[in-house]
């Protein structure tokens, strides 16, 4: 059994998605061409894990467990339209980045896949822990490649774009493009994900290496 | 007629579904790794999504938008497709058992894939008609199947080739995805 303090942390590292579970990978690529839209992706995810997971869990008992995946979608379902409207209503640019990835929440295996494996079989509290857990490493690992992608994709950072927030890191002549232009296309949000995995993958074998001997 | 023609080469060439709008990646990982699930859920994919953008385009423009719901479109749409999911396993069960056994394990995981949904969201904020609903969903599924098949033909050479360790799986798999998104970025032109 877990103690409660790994039973958040194993959502940072040794089970962050979507690296160590390969899940939700759809708006992982999609979203993030900026960091803006990494973090907000991120930040909806967890929202609608947290909830579902203390709903699940809270009714885990209740529910038949024939038709448990269909009640899990609805219970999903609410929470992503009540986000949708959220989102909608008071960041509107936001929302706009996003655009239809935020129905699309839905059917992110990420969310389900704590359902099934873990809601539905623990109590609320380790539900909950579990839910920011993951939830918190998905929007880090999403703000991370989001902020990689458009610095060298454009030599920006926009953090908020509804309140002006960009930094421009690497500035640009007058009317000049900039030439990593790759990196914000849809080709290199697949290399960067790789890229980023390649690492991570390194960096554990090394681990594991030093710790045999 | 041209205009059909366009949307079809737009929806799977330039506009991919998988390698330009990101839908349905993680079967797109995690069904490729040998030919015959390839196919498999390729045919599966081009079958329920045509079904499905059609069935939610009706029930948008006939139920929801009637009673003035649209705000319920997400849980209907995913309701929708997970009882239609279904409705096609039964039915495929009792009239077509030879098609049921080669695409039987794939129904039950499109419910989750996200290319069903989002296509037919988009079906919706483009504001298609009738026609054009059922050219974009099935032309949308066809790219899909296409770009599964090439990347499965593409990933079943690899097993056989000799790389590092940390660079197994997914990670080459998610680089030569990049490769392919990076062909088929080339069709851009093509819509000018």
């Amino acid at each position: 059994m877990k103690t409660l303090t790994q039973e958040f942390t194993k959502g940072l590292w040794e089970q962050i998605p979507p690296f160590r579970l390969v899940l939700g990978l759809c708006p992982t690529l999609a979203v993030t061409k900026s960091l803006e839209g990494g973090w907000g992706m991120g930040l909806a995810t967890t929202f609608v894990l947290v909830c579902s997971n203390l709903f699940i869990s809270a009714l885990r008992n209740v529910i038949p467990p024939k038709v448990r995946i269909a009640t899990f979608i609805v219970i999903i379902a609410t929470f992503v339209v009540i986000t949708e409207l959220v989102m909608k209503a008071y960041t509107p640019m936001l929302s706009e980045t996003l655009g239809v990835f935020i129905p699309l929440i839905v059917v992110n295996c990420i969310i389900l896949g704590r359902a099934e494996a873990f809601a539905s079989k623990n109590g609320i509290g380790r539900s909950l822990l579990d839910g920011f857990g993951i939830g918190f490493g998905f929007t880090l690992a999403l703000a991370v490649l989001g902020a990689l992608r458009e610095l060298l994709g454009t030599g920006k950072l926009t953090m908020f774009a509804q309140a002006n927030l960009d930094l421009t890191i690497i500035p640009l002549g007058e009317g000049r493009e900039f030439l990593f232009k790759f990196m914000v296309d849809p080709p290199g949000a697949f290399v960067c994900l790789g890229a980023m995995l390649l690492l991570m993958n390194l960096i554990s074998e090394r681990s594991a290496r030093s710790k045999a001997a | 007629m041209t205009e059909y023609l366009l949307l079809v080469v737009y929806a799977v060439l330039v506009n991919n579904i998988l390698l330009a709008q990101f839908l349905g990646n993680c079967p797109f990982l995690g069904t490729s790794q040998k030919m015959s699930t390839a196919t498999g859920m390729a045919m599966a994919v081009i079958f329920v999504l045509t079904f499905a953008g059609v069935i939610t385009w009706a029930v948008q423009w006939y139920v929801l938008v009637p009673l003035e719901l649209e705000y319920l479109q997400t849980i209907a749409f995913i309701l929708v497709i997970a009882a239609l999911v279904q409705l096609v396993e039964i039915v495929l069960q009792k009239t077509a058992p030879a098609l049921y056994s080669a695409l039987g394990i794939f129904l039950p995981l499109i419910t989750t894939n996200c290319a069903v949904l989002g296509v037919a969201i988009i079906n919706i904020k483009e504001d298609y008609d009738f026609a054009n609903t059922v050219v974009f969903s099935f032309a949308s599924a066809v790219g899909f199947g296409l770009a599964l098949v090439l990347f499965a033909g593409l990933r079943e050479r690899f097993a056989l080739s000799r790389m590092p360790r940390a660079l197994q799986g997914t990670v080459s798999g998610l680089i030569t995805a990049g490769l392919m998104a990076l062909a088929f970025q080339g069709f851009m032109k093509l819509g000018g």
